[in-house]
């Protein structure tokens, strides 16, 4: 499996536990956060050969041999992803625990469609729960990264 | 360029790999999208023996248009790896109904994920796209190593998260008509996203077969059709298949009386029996109203 750009071993998995297992309990990348197990709130996102999944609902034996981008791998070295520049800058940060799922799932979304309207943002997140912002500040973020073409980087 | 995880699970990269498999190994659970199957897992409600993944099959994500055979129409053949995301960017046109409901499936993850294939693995009375299935009278393939059948959707479902699979049969395929005239789906819950269905319903206008379909969905213990409530709106095209004319009121209420009357709903978690008929009722006469206002508006 490569995870963030390496290449990455993991041993005693069993095939029916979750790549977010995997992730944070034998990679040690804590980033993608374990919430719901069911794929209802989004803190897991990542992308998997691109796709963006909830890593609580793949299956360890479908991730072998995927390439895993985490949260962690957004970041270049000590400087954050513009993506996180624009959740610091926008105060969309709260408790924070569901802002590595969201931070992914923004990525995600902008290089698909760096100028993502109101109406694809919104939908492009609906799978991302936060319980502290209102999302507003989440969705000024959204705007604040697109605005300056930062989801390309 | 990758490491081995160390699992075991079998991983067929082929069609005749995984029935091979699955006849070698009928207890082990087939996994595609994994949005049903690793709650199961998650909460340990369940742990299978063994996983099939699917998801590596090049096959089961392929679709295609069958040509028409004599006198039928062309069909949308979708290989039950193809996922909602898919079924929404890819065949909206040919199966109009099945990608409104592929559209209310969970969030992009869900749908980036889930399958057709996965869906009518699970056969949840909730499955969205059981109800656009029901209503276009789409066929299932379903294959074991020694060979097919065709299985009718509206015989597939035998009871709650129950289908008719032997323990060495996998879903290939599904086949839809392509659609000739307007198609709906509608479906109450909660909120806008992230919604498992308090009920659905599903209506798809047949005009080359002088036919209206219908599909119920969380209201029962399988995904059902109103065959009384298709056979009466049917009577009320009263011929006139591209232009029926204004729907009249007491029509729609009567559909949505006798889809509400299909449905044998229950009280549970996401609603009660009587709200969920109220709610069928509503969605019922909407989509009638919708298919027939689409009708007569553009003639198709």
């Amino acid at each position: 499996m490569t995870v963030n750009g390496h290449e990455r071993v993991a041993d005693g998995v069993w095939e029916g536990e979750s790549l977010l297992s995997v992730l944070r309990e034998h990679l040690g990348l804590r980033g993608s956060k374990n919430a719901c197990e069911q794929g209802e709130c989004g803190s897991c996102s990542v992308t998997m050969d691109g796709v963006l999944v909830c890593a609580c609902l793949v299956a360890a034996v479908q991730a072998d041999r995927a390439s895993i981008v985490t949260v962690e791998g957004l970041a270049d070295g000590d400087a954050l992803h513009p993506v996180q520049q624009a959740f610091l800058d926008a105060g969309a940060v709260q408790c924070g625990f569901c802002t590595p799922g969201l931070i992914v799932a923004v990525h995600e979304l902008l290089q698909r469609e760096p100028d993502a309207g109101e109406a694809s943002v919104r939908e492009a997140l609906a799978g991302n729960l936060c319980r502290c912002t209102g999302y507003e500040k989440i969705l000024d973020a959204v705007r604040l990264a697109s605005t300056a073409g930062m989801g390309r980087a | 360029m990758y490491c081995d995880l160390m699992t075991a699970g079998l991983r067929p990269s082929t069609w005749a790999e995984a029935l091979a498999l699955k006849t070698a190994h009928p207890d082990a659970v087939a996994i595609n999208g994994g949005t049903d199957l690793m709650v199961e897992i998650n909460f340990a409600r369940h742990r299978p023996p063994v996983l099939l993944d699917l998801t590596h099959v090049a096959e089961l994500r392929h679709w295609e248009v069958l040509e028409a055979a004599e006198g039928g129409r062309p069909i949308v053949r979708l290989g039950a790896g193809v996922t909602y995301t898919a079924i929404v960017d890819d065949v909206a046109e040919l199966a109009p109904g099945l990608a409104m409901a592929a559209r209310t499936v969970g969030s992009p993850q869900i749908r980036n994920r889930g399958t057709i294939g996965g869906n009518l693995g699970t056969a949840s009375p909730a499955g969205d796209a059981h109800p656009p299935l029901l209503a276009a009278r789409a066929v299932v393939e379903v294959e074991r190593a020694t060979g097919r059948r065709l299985v009718p959707i509206d015989e597939f479902f035998t009871g709650p998260k129950r289908n008719v699979l032997a323990p060495d049969e996998l879903i290939r395929a599904v086949r839809i008509p392509v659609a000739d005239g307007p198609q709906q789906f509608s479906k109450v819950g909660p909120r806008n996203a992230m919604v498992i269905a308090t009920t659905s319903f599903a209506l798809c206008v047949d005009r080359s077969g002088r036919r209206i379909g219908t599909g119920i969905g969380s209201a029962g213990p399988t995904p059902l059709r109103a065959t009384e409530a298709e056979a009466f709106a049917g009577e009320a095209m009263d011929g006139r298949w591209d232009a029926p004319g204004p729907l009249a009121p007491d029509v729609a209420d009567r559909f949505g009386e006798l889809v509400a009357a299909a449905a044998s709903p229950i009280d549970d978690v996401r609603g009660e029996a009587r709200y969920r008929r109220h709610a069928l009722a509503v969605l019922a006469r909407r989509c009638l109203g919708w298919v027939w206002s689409s009708l007569d508006g553009a003639g198709r």
